[in-house]
């Protein structure tokens, strides 16, 4: 009886489960010790291959080979990129669907051609996975909650469920990446509870999806997403294979780019040695019989890895860049950048996108964290989360609670907040809270009668140039072109005058607690009351 | 942080509402976490929801907007002649036209371009092709890749975007009738797209000041431009058949590649001449020059002007002057003959009068002495001055004896005494 999240990429896919020891989740491994498994399938003989087998087999069998499937559950071949299985099985027109032909041969050695369908692909996956996760955990797996890529439409979702049924695993709920990886960062200390504003950058093997997802009381809103279905992990991977192939291309007069298995090496050899330069600053590449039976043996440090790398990298930055203008934000209103996805553990791609937000941005990255979350499991983390949340609701309730009347509600278009003594605005609701909510601060107070007056704030930023430090005389003759560093900051202002509240009577040294408290249909109420026993609030009300 | 103390003009009520709050939006919440299960279960407990409820949050929700991000690239299609183009020919194809991108041109941006190809890629896969029966028709989706390679690369994009005729707007045909503004704008516009920097000034309107006009000359004349025209090299042959054919070639190339720079600088510099030539601000900030400096050579001869006309003016009055002066001389001389004739016949009717009174007063009783009387008289006349001559007549004029025998007895005296007259002569008034 357990439930369990999956992470279901178009690359790998992963699966966690409640930990054995009763305290948060944790990501389990297949058969073959994969945290993150390949969403791959092969078929040799009468065997199916599936996860990091399946993808051995891109090099000498790839016709048989199924990869990059999950973008195909539910579409009509018409709207999909098919480009993205040229190293493998092609995927093909199936009376509008999408589906790929497979050799399979019995034992006499007789071959027959087989189609896949994509959605039979899934089912065949998820299948495994299901199997995998009751293997490690020894119990019967009764549902799961599938993470998968925001811009998945209805139909998606319907096929992908209607897979998980005919693979017996119950999908209980389907939710989006970008909030799985969030919910997952976020319900570790207590992060949930504080009002931000993120950036998830997913950045997968072929696609990178990103979401700027608000946090207010608990509560995700997603204010913007983006999508490029061409950059991701795969484009380093090409830049680094292209830069071994001119390598050898150089040393043996041999162009290494001739025929598919070569490229299939190429390709492996470079995920290998992208994911090593990771953690350590040079890799070996080795590649048995290149191309005219030629070997190939070098290595690679991180550094030349980024040159090559370096027009993808700037391109990932600058679609994490483009995402905060959809929003209509500035990187001012960003606190923390999450980066999901294998590509994540790149240092470089995390270094870049710090340098595009402001210092007070935490990016969150294990080349800069080391106690970031694995960004591979992130996703899978969160889907399990989930799950175990869930497990209390039966599936009327689910299906009740995702209803339209539930899941739109409104949100309050500009902070709410009170002014202090000083003139300064203190918010209290963030713009972008959802309500029904209520929030309360406490205050210091004089004696006597205080005012309480409530203003919508005005976010501003303030621009301080710094003036370069004053050079040493001796430094007089250097050329220097160094730019006045300016310190970008953004602060409320009070804006709109909502109401004033008079709190009387406040007796000396105590404080005051106000409380704005937004009910379902919209009326704020303001109360403010000396914290005292027995001490009477002063309450009044506005509507928008 | 405290809280301010209430103003003394507060007032008695506790509660004040200034205005509503700015209105909130609906938007969708990820339906993730033990908050939103908390939301949703207070929701659902709580509360039976209406039909118009649900109607309501089901309408105007601000969603993320998930759909259609290519409505920028536009719907193209390809023609048949494109789409049946030789692959070994690409260069000669419209390499925007294959990534359905010929509205934008050059001015397609990154994103739109890899935005463009997928597309592309999407309709023309051979993958897809394959599906529909025909067997070899991957030769339009080898044109797009090589669109995209060379579009994608700036450097190869800046050398297809050199020869990219169809980006060029052509200037208006001369001698016919078109709008300055209209027709040459899209022009400039297109021949600023080969500036290395882009600070080159629009063109502007008819209304642009001369300093604006004269920047936009000065720049558009000195676009340094990046336009090269490598795309249209001929292939260099392998070295390995050939090496002096292949140098011949790669010759040969640069030898071309620099006439067809000098050509088109000779085309960009008789363009730029005729823009300027027929641009009408050009024409009337040549008049306003010239209207400009005639004003000014009229206002630097104003002093000369002032001075002949004063001269004159002075000449005239002068003359003026010495005429009047001479009627008045003419005048006065008149006068005085006038008078003096006037005095003359005055004095001779005194004289006469002086002269006659003697005789007319009978010669007071001394008709013996007559002659000694008149003579004595004629003396007196001749020594009296004038105010004397007009005294004694007066005097004499009353025609009675006694007093005019005591007045020329009395003057008779003042003359000898005075030594006028010596008193020998006088025969009567001693």
């Amino acid at each position: 009886m357990t439930v369990i999240g999956v992470s279901f990429g178009n690359t790998t896919s992963s699966i966690a489960a409640p930990a054995q020891d009763g305290k948060g989740v944790e990501v389990i491994a297949n058969p073959d010790g994969e945290r993150a498994i390949p969403s791959a399938l092969a078929y040799v003989g009468e065997d199916e291959y599936h996860g990091g087998q399946a993808l051995a087999q891109l090099i000498r069998n790839p016709k048989n080979t199924i990869i990059n499937f999950r973008d195909y559950v539910g579409q009509s071949f018409s709207k999909v990129d098919p480009t993205v299985t040229e190293r493998a099985s092609h995927a093909i027109d199936l009376n509008g669907q999408i589906g790929f032909q497979v050799t399979k041969s019995n034992e006499a050695g007789e071959e027959r051609t087989e189609t896949v369908s994509a959605e039979e692909a899934t089912v065949r996956h998820l299948g495994k996975l299901k199997a995998a996760a009751a293997d490690y955990l020894g119990t019967e797996i009764t549902g799961a909650v599938v993470a998968v890529s925001t811009d998945f439409t209805e139909e998606q979702k319907a096929a992908l469920v209607k897979a998980g049924d005919a693979a017996g695993l119950k999908v209980l709920q389907i939710i989006s990446e970008p909030s799985a990886a969030l919910l997952a960062h976020a319900s570790v200390e207590d992060r949930l509870e504080q009002d931000k504003t993120y950036v998830v950058a997913d950045i997968g093997g072929i696609r990178t999806d990103a979401a700027v997802i608000s946090v207010r009381g608990g509560i995700l809103t997603t204010l913007a997403t983006a999508h490029d279905y061409e950059l991701g992990g795969d484009k380093l991977d090409d830049a680094l294979a292209e830069f071994i192939a001119k390598e050898f291309e150089k040393k043996y007069k041999v162009d290494p780019r001739k025929t598919a298995r070569s490229l299939a090496k190429l390709k492996d050899a470079a995920i290998l040695a992208r994911k090593t330069l990771s953690n350590v600053q040079s890799a070996t590449i080795s590649i048995e019989s290149l191309a005219d039976g030629i070997d190939y043996h070098s290595t690679i440090n991180r550094l030349r890895f980024e040159l090559v790398a370096r027009n993808v990298l700037s391109q990932l930055t600058g679609f994490v860049e483009n995402l905060v203008k959809k929003a209509n934000l500035d990187t001012l209103d960003i606190d923390e950048v999450l980066l999901a996805g294998g590509v994540s553990f790149t240092p470089k791609l995390a270094s870049n996108i710090q340098f595009i937000f402001p210092e007070s941005t935490v990016v969150v990255a294990p080349s800069l964290d080391t106690k970031a979350s694995n960004p591979d499991e992130l996703v899978a983390r969160g889907a399990a989360l989930q799950a175990t949340l869930l497990e209390n609701f039966d599936e009327e309730e689910i299906k009740e609670s995702l209803s339209p009347v539930i899941v739109n509600t409104q949100h309050i278009s500009k902070a709410i907040g009170i002014v202090n003594a000083a003139g300064e605005f203190v918010p209290i609701l963030k713009q972008e809270t959802t309500y029904p909510i209520r929030r309360s601060i406490q205050l210091d107070a004089p004696k006597g009668d205080v005012l309480v007056s409530v203003y919508e704030g005005d976010q501003k930023v303030k621009e301080t140039v710094l003036e370069p430090a004053a050079k040493d005389e001796d430094d007089e003759d250097d050329y220097s072109d160094d730019e006045p560093e300016v310190v970008r900051e953004k602060h409320f202002l009070p804006g709109t005058k909502l109401a004033d509240l008079a709190v009387r009577d406040i007796h000396e040294g105590s404080k005051v607690e106000v409380t704005l408290n937004i009910n379902k249909e919209g009326t704020l109420q303001v109360s403010a009351r000396e914290v005292r026993q027995g001490s009477v609030a002063f309450r009044g009300e506005i509507t928008y | 942080m405290s809280l301010p103390s209430l103003p003394a003009n507060f007032g008695a009520e506790n509660f004040k509402a200034a205005t509503k709050y700015t209105a909130p939006v609906r938007r969708p919440i990820e339906p993730v976490g033990r908050y939103f299960l908390a939301h949703a279960s207070r929701a659902l407990r709580g509360h039976t929801w209406s039909e118009f409820e649900k109607i309501e949050a089901e309408k105007n929700v601000n969603t993320v907007d998930e759909t259609d991000e290519n409505a920028d690239l536009g719907d193209e299609e390809q023609d048949a002649e494109l789409l049946a183009h030789d692959p070994r020919d690409w260069k000669t194809a419209d390499l925007y036209a294959v990534l359905g991108l010929s509205h934008l041109r050059y001015k397609a941006t990154e994103d739109q371009i890899r935005r463009a190809h997928r597309k592309q890629v999407l309709k023309h896969h051979p993958d897809k092709k394959g599906a529909k029966g025909g067997l070899d028709q991957d030769g339009f989706f080898k044109i797009i890749q090589k669109a995209y390679e060379t579009i994608l690369d700036p450097s190869k994009r800046a050398q297809y975007d050199s020869v990219d005729e169809k980006a060029n707007v052509l200037p208006p045909p001369p001698k016919t009738d078109y709008d300055f503004f209209e027709a040459w704008t899209p022009v400039v516009e297109s021949e600023k797209r080969f500036a290395k920097k882009q600070v080159v000034p629009s063109l502007g309107d008819a209304n642009t000041p001369k300093a604006e006009v004269e920047a936009f000359y000065a720049a558009f004349y000195r676009i340094d431009s990046w336009r090269s025209f490598e795309f249209l090299d001929e292939d260099v042959p392998d070295d390995s058949s050939n090496r002096d054919h292949k140098r011949y070639i790669e010759r040969k190339n640069v030898a071309s590649r620099k006439k067809r720079k000098a050509e088109d600088n000779a085309r960009f510099i008789a363009l730029a001449d005729r823009l300027r030539s027929e641009d009408p601000r050009i024409k009337l900030f040549k008049e306003a020059e010239k209207a400009e400096k005639e004003r000014k050579k009229w206002e630097r001869d104003a002093g000369a002007r002032e001075a002949a006309a004063k001269a004159q003016k002075e000449a005239e009055e002068a003359a003026a002057k010495k005429e009047a002066e001479e009627k008045a001389a003419a005048a006065l001389k008149a006068d005085s003959k006038k008078a003096k004739e006037a005095a003359k016949s005055a004095k001779k009717k005194n004289k006469r009068a002086i002269r006659g009174a003697p005789k007319d007063a009978g010669y007071f009783g001394d008709a013996d002495k007559a002659e000694a009387i008149d003579s004595d008289v004629g003396f007196l006349i001749e020594s009296f001055d004038d105010l004397q001559l007009s005294d004694v007549s007066g005097k004499v004029a009353s025609g009675d004896a006694a007093a005019i025998k005591e007045a020329l007895a009395t003057i008779a005296k003042e003359q000898t005494a005075s030594g006028k007259v010596p008193a020998a002569i006088l025969k009567y008034f001693v």
